[in-house]
């Protein structure tokens, strides 16, 4: 039998479904086709989600709305800021998922009415929803820093979402003379990609210690630990001469940069210390997606609480919020978080539309941190429910092995299994 | 008008089939434990467990027992790794049976990658010689109960047969005395032109 699948033929085989479910005994609330799921936001969450839902059940009507024609991805941007990568190999496009029947439309969305249950764009568009997932990602709080703003990033990049921002950053350092500084102020917890930050100045040092040995970078943190902080140290000590007269990595923990001074890229911090640089890259305070303030969806902290086991928001009905935006418990805001989140997501929307249990949750998120040729660092954790919030299941994940355990030969598997982790995890959101 | 009725009653039922299987049918086969804890390797191991590559294997279409047997070695450290010791560490004995058996119902993909041809052709003679006898089609076949050879990722290749090498990871007492055979009898370059053989995606 030929089965010629237009929208239209499977609106009705789902039709004939629910009947044919009532005729042979199969529950007609196990069919969610028909309803209506808008996705806010293309980036990893959000699309993994729209995916996971279309793979549960190809009769949603699933729609992602995305401000952005394509997408960048964070994660190995700082390989495009060093030079060891071209920008295209981090770019994506929404074809992929259009290939799976979501519908995505290009537009900005201003508001979400979740009385009404309706999305609407700044392009004049209303999306009428049975569920909406929110997945705005992170908004920069440039105003906790004074005399930085988003016009002065331009010029002062924060190079923390991907795309012109990460060619401004590469392209400065390109220019910078040999001798000069590389400042990198990074930001308080909580932020997206928590070694990021690190990895970037591991990444910078390689390139100046390749082509500008005579330059350094210094990262100025309001701090006083980090993601993964004695294995970065101990390879910036290998590489690098972290600690000693010719250091080409220098950490200043907990002092956070209060002002900055764009014509002259100096900066101050809380304790009066003021540092100049020839590069500076400000990554500032962060909170989640302007969206999420817009809809009611955050605490007095900026991000958004929800039920950890099924990521509705704890403020609005049959409104989900994924990926770095949400409060996910003991999960950091990663690019691997936020893809394991949106598969979780997809399955508790799926059960409270077709009102099935929801499946016993599993998460996993895997960062890894590239710090030197051939040498790359990770963090890994396994997660569950436990009734209340996601912990990370006991005993398992941690750290690459350092100090007695270091062993040369895994650090550079883990280059390779970095790379490779990239070119799956993009292809399990995007493809 | 008795015809009309039966063939109508014919077509709806087909479409409901139809619906049938695009509804419940996929969704009831993602919809479960196994699917849940599949989907944390895949963001790792692929989609549908088949690696984009350069280095993670593919894990799609493994039998349940080898997988049974590498995620409870990878838990107890008796099998070498960087991070699968790690993750491993999180899953119960039911996790990884439900694991196993969402992957043995995917199918293996042997994956195209650059290869040394004439290096490739020795390492034929060599599989045939010493492998193949446990590792049949060139180590593509999930019932042999072992991983994936030809058209598996060649990092991967390579970095297996060094731990098997080392001693850092067991083996069968007949595997370690094949490789003994081959390193013997064309050394370190025997064992190269197997990885190129099984990059080479022959079988």
């Amino acid at each position: 039998m030929k089965v010629n699948l237009t929208r239209r033929t499977l609106l009705k085989a789902s039709a004939a479904s629910v009947a044919a479910g009532a005729m042979f005994g199969v529950s007609q609330s196990a069919l969610a086709a028909g309803n209506k799921v808008v996705v806010v936001g293309g980036g990893i969450a959000g699309s993994t989600a729209a995916k996971s839902l279309k793979r549960l059940d190809p009769n949603l009507d699933v729609t992602v709305i995305e401000a952005n024609k394509n997408y960048h991805t964070c994660f190995m941007s700082n390989e495009v800021i060093n030079g060891d990568r071209d920008i295209k190999t981090i770019r994506f496009d929404y074809e992929g998922l259009k290939k799976h029947g979501i519908k995505v439309e290009f537009d900005h969305v201003e508001a979400i009415d979740t009385d009404k249950k309706q999305v609407k764009t700044k392009g004049g568009k209303t999306f009428a929803y049975d569920r909406c997932i929110v997945a705005p990602g992170v908004q920069l709080n440039y105003e906790a820093i004074e005399g930085y703003s988003q016009a002065v990033s331009k010029e002062i990049p924060h190079a923390w979402k991907a795309g012109e921002q990460t060619e401004i950053l590469r392209d400065q350092l390109k220019a910078m003379k040999d001798g000069g500084t590389f400042v990198l102020v990074a930001p308080p917890n909580p932020f997206r990609c928590p070694p990021g930050p690190y990895e970037r100045a591991s990444l910078v040092a390689k390139y100046l210690k390749e082509h500008k040995p005579k330059s350094k970078v210094i990262i100025l943190d309001p701090k006083d630990k980090f993601s993964k902080k004695g294995l970065f140290e101990d390879a910036w000590k290998r590489h690098y001469g972290y600690g000693s007269a010719n250091a080409m990595v220098e950490w200043h923990g907990a002092d956070a940069v209060v002002k900055v001074d764009a014509k002259t890229k100096t900066v101050t911090t809380a304790s009066g210390k003021t540092f100049k640089a020839d590069v500076l890259n400000i990554v500032p305070p962060q909170k989640a997606g302007k969206i999420a303030h817009l809809a009611g969806l955050t605490n007095d902290a900026g991000w958004c609480p929800i039920n950890q086991k099924t990521f509705e928001s704890s403020v609005k009905k049959d409104v989900y919020v994924v990926g770095d935006a949400s409060i996910a418990g003991a999960m950091p805001k990663s690019g691997y978080s936020a893809n394991s989140q949106g598969k979780v997501c997809a399955v508790a929307v799926y059960a409270s539309l077709t009102g099935k249990t929801m499946i016993e949750p599993s998460w996993v998120n895997t960062c890894y941190s590239i710090v030197a040729k051939d040498e790359a660092i990770s963090v890994a954790a396994v997660y569950k429910f436990d009734g209340e919030k996601i912990v990370g299941v006991q005993g398992a994940g941690g750290l690459t092995p350092g100090g007695d355990g270091f062993n040369a030969e895994n650090r550079k598997r883990e280059v390779q299994y970095a790379y490779s982790w990239f070119n799956n995890i993009v292809a399990d959101t995007f493809f | 008008m008795k015809n009309t009725k039966q063939t109508s009653m014919k077509k709806w039922m087909g479409v409901v089939l139809a619906g049938g299987l695009l509804t419940s049918g996929l969704a009831q086969a993602e919809f479960d434990r196994a699917s849940m804890l599949a989907n944390t390797c895949v963001g790792c191991h692929g989609i549908n467990g088949i690696s984009a590559g350069p280095a993670i294997p593919s894990i799609g279409g493994l039998s349940q027992a080898y997988f049974i047997d590498s995620m409870k070695a990878y838990r107890d450290g008796t099998r070498p790794s960087t991070i699968m010791t790690r993750l491993a560490k999180g899953y119960t004995d039911e996790d990884i049976a439900e694991m196993a058996k969402y992957f043995a119902q995917q199918k293996y993909v042997q994956v195209s990658q650059s290869h040394d041809a004439k290096l490739a052709e020795q390492g034929r003679a060599i599989h045939s010689k010493s492998c193949e006898r446990c590792h049949d089609a060139a180590g593509t076949v999930a019932e042999d109960d072992a991983g994936f050879l030809s058209g598996q990722m060649k990092p991967y290749l390579a970095y297996s047969l060094q731990d098997f090498i080392s001693g850092d990871r067991e083996m069968e007492k007949k595997m370690a005395a094949e490789l003994k055979k081959v390193q013997d009898a064309h050394g370190d370059e025997g064992i190269k032109a197997l990885i190129e053989y099984y990059a080479s995606g022959k079988k």
